[in-house]
């Protein structure tokens, strides 16, 4: 006989406006059991697990807590109902310590109901070492790396003993080894009986963590079962209710001329003398653990940060240093890490953030012409094949694998000789990602030379003609595409190079 | 394992540098504060004498009172510009109370002052929490409707000190051990609001809603209701100050706290509370307030003209950002190379 279920959606649905994000879901969270939610970018994830935190409350349909119906009246029902949430985009206090961010509403209190930081640090560190991380607690929140941010979401996730814990999306940020951890973590809570609802685009994570599945397909409900039947591709057949083409299309092209050469480069605690060249037509991976340094060498390259020495230059013409200007002049597309702060601005049109790097180009005597600016932003919509409802309506509207879109043609506009992509298809769904992978296939088919920084180890294996693996802030391996495995990779991104 | 330990001190000295950082900015203010008087000190050594340095701390006190209100509201995110008007409102009333009223004991009529202020916060706040009006527009719409409601009572008329009871004007001007009453209770009040932000989980959420709005949210924090609460807050504690006003000044008109909603502000700034919330505390902005005033007495006793002052006090006021900005750049970079984790 099974367990009554934990927490449910009994036919929920929810519109935004003319849209209809989720219609009639239904989803059963188990005690003692993971549960996969599945779907492409747009599928409903988000909204389903917005209604579970009680940020969003259901048009119809109910939210059942222990078999009784709940209406949460904001996320303070949810936490008190103890359902945990860690969303894809950290949510932390900057100015906050550490501990803080963890406990924040529910720090330990001592004499007078006055907060007790020691017992309040103590506790952080405790969980820190049950997730096997080293941070200082009363470190502020402010600079950590995401995959950081995420840990400590984690932490506090763990701290309130939650009965069911949402993860949306927990792995992006972080290395092979740290997923390995949480994933640790998350049976140990499964095992002591907590309900976990697990949202991942990495189906082999799927499988390794989870017994149930529900897929999603345009807000509606495709399908919900044990997973012990089911194989990936059977998932990614109901997910995109459609066969999938190869996932890694990069074609052989001839290497022509060096176009972006690096030498020596070094920011001091962060990267030291790094040295590579990039071909016209190759795509050259940065491989290595979260940390090892490769977003902050891409950065310099591209002159956002300034390096302490060494130089950069493009087709034999020596970068100023620091200078996203100069960069962009001589050539370099830069696509970074985290599209919703640093790729987009969310609040802006479709349109003007195509532009927005061909502003020049399409002003006449200073003045930007509306037109030039619409009619570049559809070219490279139809180009790009965007799913969007108006041109004018606000990016942050659209999914994130169309958002990445947006990113793309915005530097694809500026025609680079050299484009840097820094984790391109973090968080985008299997169709659009075979999209960026063809286009970037495309691009250096067409001589422009790619940098391409990616954790996912596949994605890095098919796509890239050679392998630069960084450890420690250190270039420690190159493979060519023959001689990169994912053994190989894996052992020089944890330092163990056979010298 | 001294891969380990060398991450493990390094996170460690990114969090003291950040103690630091914070330390430094209230040392700051103490260093300027040195460099002010002692040069005045020397040319004309009256300025040091207790009597001179009572008036100055008096001279201070209603300010850091209302810096102290204001820095509740910068923290999250928000500003407070009808303080000057509350307290003039405030001001007028509980004198008016006192003089119309002979019998009226002294705690009820500081109280009066208080519930005036109260009244106001709470009109600023609820427009501001549940108007989801942005605060800069509502309190500076309610800094000209106070103090429109302040000339509308007043009538041009004032209340002179001869009407006021000797014990409200004694409060004004009496000491113990030394040490002005106006001061004594100014410093109580930043020391409660001191432990309140740095111990009290109400406290803390003020920091948080400041520092990211969204999240704030998303942890369950009541933003609308601690957002009315600091405003009501400011808004009491500047009722309180106006209550203060009459005693210290004997004699109010509608006038009383005109543009004191500025120098409150600056002195918050210039006191370390970030203008987009989430840091600073009570303490750096009353010795802020302290450090304006102290500039002011300094530059009337070395006989600057009244027109410099002003141009003194904003060079202090943009020098203070310049610091701030600075420090700011320090630390992200101090956080970013100690940034990471080690894994075991």
């Amino acid at each position: 006989m099974d367990r009554p279920p934990v927490v449910a959606l009994n036919e929920v649905s929810k519109s935004f406006g003319a849209v209809r994000a989720l219609s009639g879901v239904s989803l059963q969270l188990l005690p003692g059991e993971a549960h996969a939610l599945l779907g492409e970018n747009g599928a409903g994830k988000s909204t389903l697990i917005k209604t579970l935190a009680g940020v969003h409350r259901p048009d119809a349909g109910q939210v059942l807590v222990d078999g009784s119906s709940r209406r949460f009246s904001g996320p303070a029902d949810a936490l008190a109902a103890g359902i945990a949430i860690i969303y894809q985009e950290p949510t932390l206090f900057g100015d906050l310590s550490v501990a803080e961010n963890v406990f924040m509403g529910r720090q330990p209190l001592g004499f007078g109901r006055r907060i007790d930081v020691a017992s309040m640090h103590a506790r952080t560190a405790e969980l820190f070492s049950r997730l096997g991380v080293r941070l200082d607690p009363a470190r502020p929140a402010r600079g950590l790396s995401i995959a950081d941010q995420q840990l400590v979401e984690i932490a506090k996730a763990l701290s309130f003993d939650a009965r069911v814990i949402v993860m949306d999306e927990p792995t992006a940020a972080l290395s092979a080894h740290e997923v390995q951890r949480l994933f640790g973590v998350v049976r140990a809570l499964r095992d002591q009986d907590a309900a976990v609802l697990f949202v991942s685009h990495r189906l082999d994570e799927v499988f390794a963590l989870c017994q149930r599945a529900t897929v999603l397909r345009d807000g509606e409900f495709v399908w919900s079962g044990e997973l012990s039947g089911e194989t990936p591709d059977s998932l990614v057949r109901r997910m995109v209710g459609r066969e999938l083409s190869q996932l890694f299309p990069k074609q052989d092209t001839a290497a022509g001329e060096v176009l972006l050469s690096v030498q020596r480069l070094t920011r001091e605690g962060v990267f030291t003398d790094v040295s590579f060249d990039v071909r016209a037509g190759e795509i050259v991976a940065l491989s290595g653990l979260v940390g090892a340094g490769r977003s902050e060498v891409a950065r310099a390259v591209f002159g956002i940060d300034r390096p302490d020495g060494g130089s950069v230059h493009v087709r034999g013409r020596k970068l100023k240093y620091g200078s996203p200007t100069a960069a962009m002049a001589a050539g370099i597309g830069f696509v970074p890490e985290d599209r919703r702060q640093q790729g987009l601005v969310m609040d802006a049109s479709i349109e003007r953030n195509t532009a927005l790097a061909s502003l020049s180009r399409l002003s006449t005597f200073g003045l930007l012409r509306r037109s030039s600016e619409r009619a570049l932003a559809q070219d490279w919509a139809v180009k790009l094949r965007l799913k969007f409802a108006r041109l004018s309506d606000p990016v942050g509207v659209l999914s994130g694998g169309n958002q990445q879109k947006v990113v793309l043609a915005k530097w694809l506009a500026r025609k680079p000789s050299v484009l840097i992509v820094d984790e391109p298809t973090r968080g985008i769904d299997v169709g659009t990602k075979a999209e960026v992978h063809r286009l970037l296939s495309e691009l250096a088919g067409q001589g422009v030379a790619v940098l391409m920084i990616s954790s996912e180890l596949p994605e890095v294996l098919g796509m890239a003609d050679r392998v630069l693996v960084m450890h420690e802030g250190r270039l420690v391996e190159e493979l060519s595409r023959d001689e990169a495995t994912e053994e190989r990779v894996a052992l020089a991104a944890a330092g163990q190079v056979a010298r | 394992m001294t891969a380990a330990t060398a991450v493990a001190t390094r996170g460690t000295a990114a969090r003291r540098l950040s103690n630091r950082v914070g330390r430094v900015r209230e040392l700051g203010i103490v260093v300027a504060l040195a460099l002010v008087v002692i040069p005045t000190a020397i040319v004309n050594p009256r300025f040091i004498q207790p009597q001179s340095l009572r008036d100055l701390l008096l001279n201070a006190s209603i300010v850091a009172l209302l810096a102290v209100g204001q820095t509740l509201v910068v923290v999250t995110r928000n500003v407070d510009l009808s303080v000057g008007s509350v307290l003039g409102l405030s001001a007028f009333l509980t004198a008016q109370q006192f003089a119309d009223h002979p019998g009226t004991p002294l705690l009820a009529g500081i109280g009066f002052g208080v519930v005036v202020g109260l009244a106001c916060g709470l009109l600023n706040g609820l427009l501001v929490a549940l108007g989801n009006v942005p605060s800069l527009v509502v309190t500076l719409g309610t800094l000209y409707v106070f103090r429109g409601i302040d000339y509308a009572l007043a009538q041009g008329r004032q209340v002179n000190a001869a009407n006021l009871p000797d014990a409200l004007l004694d409060l004004g001007s009496s000491r113990i051990l030394g040490i002005p009453i106006l001061v004594l209770v100014t410093v109580v009040v930043i020391a409660v609001a001191a432990v309140y932000l740095r111990s009290y989980r109400s406290g803390r959420e003020l920091y948080a809603i400041g520092s990211n709005p969204e999240a704030a949210t998303l942890a369950g924090i009541p933003v609308a209701k601690r957002t009315l609460t600091t405003f009501v807050l400011s808004g009491l504690i500047a009722g309180l100050a106006g209550a203060l006003w009459v005693a210290r000044y004997g004699t109010v008109d509608a006038a009383a706290g005109t543009g004191l909603e500025l120098q409150v502000v600056a002195a918050v700034v210039v006191g370390g509370v970030a203008i987009f919330g989430g840091s600073g505390t009570v303490a750096g902005a009353a010795l802020g307030a302290l450090l304006l005033g102290t500039i002011t007495s300094c530059l009337v006793v070395l006989q600057i003209p009244a027109f410099w002052q002003q141009a003194i006090a904003g060079a202090l006021l943009l020098s203070a950002i310049t610091v701030d900005r600075l420090l700011a750049l320090r630390l992200a970079k101090a956080l970013r190379k100690t940034e990471g984790t080690s894994h075991a």
